[in-house]
């Protein structure tokens, strides 16, 4: 050890920015004529993006409508309701969030209850009372839109189809041949079409097929749509889950001598459920995008006011504007929810056993 | 219950499983069945009736897009303008977002921190956003906002870009291309022989004997020795040029013209499948254990050769299943044409049923036409799939 001349120098280490340029950016001949490129791209890109952002872009079209594109046409009287509704999911949301490491406190059962009860209470503060009602006057649901109403049918939506997309996954799971042939026919039409020819469907169809007396306001119909389609691509994820519970969970279950519904709901589907959590946010993230489709079917929900917004005579014509705005308000909620059921993922610990 | 052997005429008919499953299905058939004539009977009450006869009668309105098409030409030709639409928007769309999640999917895993955080933020900003904002951003925020044809933007080639869409040139067909068409038919045979055989030896010796160059030479080599032996060329350019019209109206003439509605679904199609089956891309090269590529090095592989022959075969087994459902998922989605008024299937038959009043009717036929569209799709992708899979010793 002490023979001084085969000492070889370390390997030359590749630290530090230059270190990590070098390593990243430049390291054979063509990466480096990649890198330049790049540069030249993302310079020309930046270039007209915030020449434009800070030049020529006229955002006041924004800030003055801003409470337009929240609410729509709810009046603003009213509008502390909306806000109440936000305030009671943001309670709830938080107290789960505070309470997700209290594994067995008798809370979370509460908060479980108190999500259940939520829905009606935030449909009666949206929806109101009666016409004269002095203190919670009714707004239609046909005034419900901007933001508002993407929520709402975003929401409902997911909520509603999800018993019907579990009857679906049953169904087509289901040693019955006509129940498993029905239900597959049912799953695999309404996936093989688009969700406007859905839409279409309720708007237009479902009226002729119900008896004259009933009388659906639009946004009902087009809920009605969302969640028919909805829950074709629910049940395709809860079948997904139920073929991950392993068999030996159906054997033991009827072992201990549960009956199938016991079997189904005290065993199978808890688990079942557990694994397509993950699944069902990314679907609830794909609806609340294609809630957009309504405005094609007329409804004015976050897009459809951006459209009327663009039609406004101070306005007229800044669709550049308005439509990035709503471009970065959709990101904002994927992007952040997304991200939330990334972090789910790994807390449920999905795929580990 | 009944264990083998006890006898089966103790077990009461409403407790045999085999009776009960037989009625659970009656009861559910029955109860579809019920709420089915329910709603027909309702449709009746309206007085409407279900028929078809109305697909022969004239159309009255006109179509600016696709096929020739006339005012006085039936509702059902109306309805094939709209299908061929649809098509050509969906095959065209297919091919260059398969192309754009390819090159992004590969750039996303590239060893360049900058051109993989570069695709990053664009599979991101695509996948985060509402497919109907893109189309409506691209139609009325860019291709709206493009200057008039009288001042469009003229690109090499010469390309005309303006608000009414691109005109490019585009190769026709000339009369010597009669005698020309033989010289490609060969090349084609020629090519599709050396191919056999390459792969018959490859099979009987382990490698092929003829280089994959000498192929391409053949296409290639043929249908040029044709071009020059032919009078006349067999193809011409056809050049679009900007014409004053009598009246003052400007034209553009000649070429290939995509009209900015057809521009602004396609490429709103395209970015946002494309980032899309980068993911997928991406997915399946990542699913290949790194240890095959280590080994194929060990091996002696080169860099190319266990990208073709080792990590490809392998990913494309993981990308096949997911991609077809891309390609589902574009078709589909190019029913979003009508909010920005390309005549796709959709809004033709929109146009349909303004006309005719026949709902539930044009409402089937929808219906059937995507689900023809998906199938054949399906169908054709499980071919491919199933020969992908078969690898498998």
């Amino acid at each position: 050890m002490n023979d001084q001349t085969d000492v070889q120098m370390p390997p030359r280490v590749e630290v530090g920015v230059l270190g990590w340029l070098k390593k990243n950016l430049f390291s054979p001949w063509y990466n480096a004529l990649l890198t330049v490129i790049s540069l030249g791209f993302i310079f020309f890109i930046g270039r007209v993006i915030l020449l434009w952002a800070f030049r020529s872009a006229r955002w006041e079209v924004v800030t003055t409508n801003l409470k337009v594109f929240m609410i729509g046409r709810y009046p603003s009287a009213e509008a502390w309701r909306v806000l109440a509704s936000l305030g009671v999911v943001v309670l709830l949301a938080a107290l789960t969030w505070a309470f997700r490491k209290a594994k067995d406190s008798p809370i979370r059962r509460w908060l479980v209850l108190a999500w259940i009860v939520s829905f009606p209470v935030i449909g009666i503060l949206l929806r109101g009372f009666g016409e004269e009602n002095p203190f919670m006057p009714k707004v239609s649901a046909e005034v419900w839109s901007g933001l508002l109403l993407t929520l709402v049918l975003a929401i409902v939506g997911i909520v509603a189809s999800s018993p019907l997309g579990m009857l679906l996954a049953l169904g087509r799971r289901s040693r019955l041949p006509v129940v498993k042939v029905l239900c597959t026919i049912y799953i695999e039409a309404i996936r093989g079409v688009p969700l406007i020819s859905v839409l279409f469907m309720s708007q237009l169809m479902l009226p002729l097929f119900l008896p004259p007396q009933i009388r659906l306001a639009t946004v009902m119909r087009a809920l009605t749509g969302i969640t028919l389609f909805s829950a074709a691509y629910t049940a395709e994820n809860i079948r997904g889950g139920l073929a991950a519970v392993p068999r030996g969970q159906y054997e033991a279950a009827q072992a201990v001598g549960l009956n199938k519904a016991l079997m189904m709901i005290l065993v199978i589907l808890p688990q079942a459920l557990r694994n397509v959590i993950p699944t069902i946010v990314g679907q609830f993230i794909s609806l609340f995008k294609d809630t957009t489709l309504v405005v094609i079917v007329g409804l004015l929900e976050l897009l459809g006011i951006a459209k009327a917004v663009t039609g406004q005579r101070e306005f007229i014509g800044l669709h550049q504007e308005v439509y990035f705005f709503v471009a970065v308000l959709f990101f904002i909620c994927c992007y952040l929810m997304s991200y939330g059921s990334r972090r789910l993922e790994k807390a449920l610990g999905v795929g580990e056993r | 219950m009944s264990t083998p052997g006890s006898d089966k005429s103790k077990v009461p008919f409403w407790r045999d499983i085999r009776v009960l499953r037989v009625l659970a299905q009656i009861v559910f058939l029955m109860a579809v069945v019920a709420i089915i004539l329910w709603a027909i009977s309702n449709y009746r009450q309206r007085g409407m009736i279900f028929s078809y006869s109305f697909l022969d009668q004239e159309a009255s309105f006109d179509l600016a897009e696709g096929i020739e098409f006339k005012p006085t030409d039936s509702y059902a030709r109306a309805f094939l303008v709209g299908v061929i639409n649809t098509i050509r928007v969906a095959a065209i769309g297919v091919v260059l977002a398969t192309l754009l999640g390819l090159i992004t999917g590969i750039a996303k895993l590239s060893r360049n921190w900058l051109v993989s955080k570069i695709a990053t933020v664009y599979i991101e900003i695509i996948r985060n956003t509402p497919l109907l904002v893109q189309l409506f951003f691209l139609y009325f925020a860019v291709i709206m906002k493009l200057p008039k044809l009288s001042e469009a933007v003229v690109m090499p080639g010469p390309a005309y870009l303006s608000n009414r869409g691109i005109v490019v040139p585009w190769p026709r067909l000339a009369e010597s291309f009669n005698l020309w068409w033989p010289f490609l038919f060969a090349a084609v045979a020629a090519a599709v022989v050396l191919i056999i055989i390459r792969r018959r030896n490859r099979q009987r010796i382990g490698r092929p004997s003829i280089k994959a160059v000498w192929v391409f030479a053949c296409l290639i080599l043929i249908p040029l020795a044709g071009w020059l032996l032919v009078p006349g060329d067999p193809l011409w350019l056809d050049i679009p040029e900007l014409v004053r019209k009598s009246g003052g109206v400007l034209k553009v003439e000649g070429g290939v013209s995509f009209s900015s509605e057809f521009t602004a679904l396609l490429l709103g199609l395209v970015i946002y499948t494309g980032a899309y089956i980068a993911e997928v891309v991406r997915a399946g090269i990542q699913s290949v254990a790194k240890g095959q590529t280590e080994a194929a090095r060990a091996q002696g592989f080169t860099n190319r050769q266990i990208m073709r022959l080792i990590v490809l075969p392998q990913a494309l087994r993981v990308i096949i299943p997911p991609l077809i459902s891309q390609y589902l998922n574009l078709t589909k989605n190019s029913s979003l044409a009508i909010a920005i008024g390309f005549l796709d299937l959709y809004a033709v038959s929109q146009t349909m049923l303004n006309q005719s009043g026949r709902v539930v009717e044009v409402f089937f036929m929808i219906m059937g036409s995507y689900l023809a569209m998906s199938l054949t799709i399906s169908l054709i992708m499980n071919i491919v799939n199933k020969r992908m899979q078969i690898v498998e010793r």
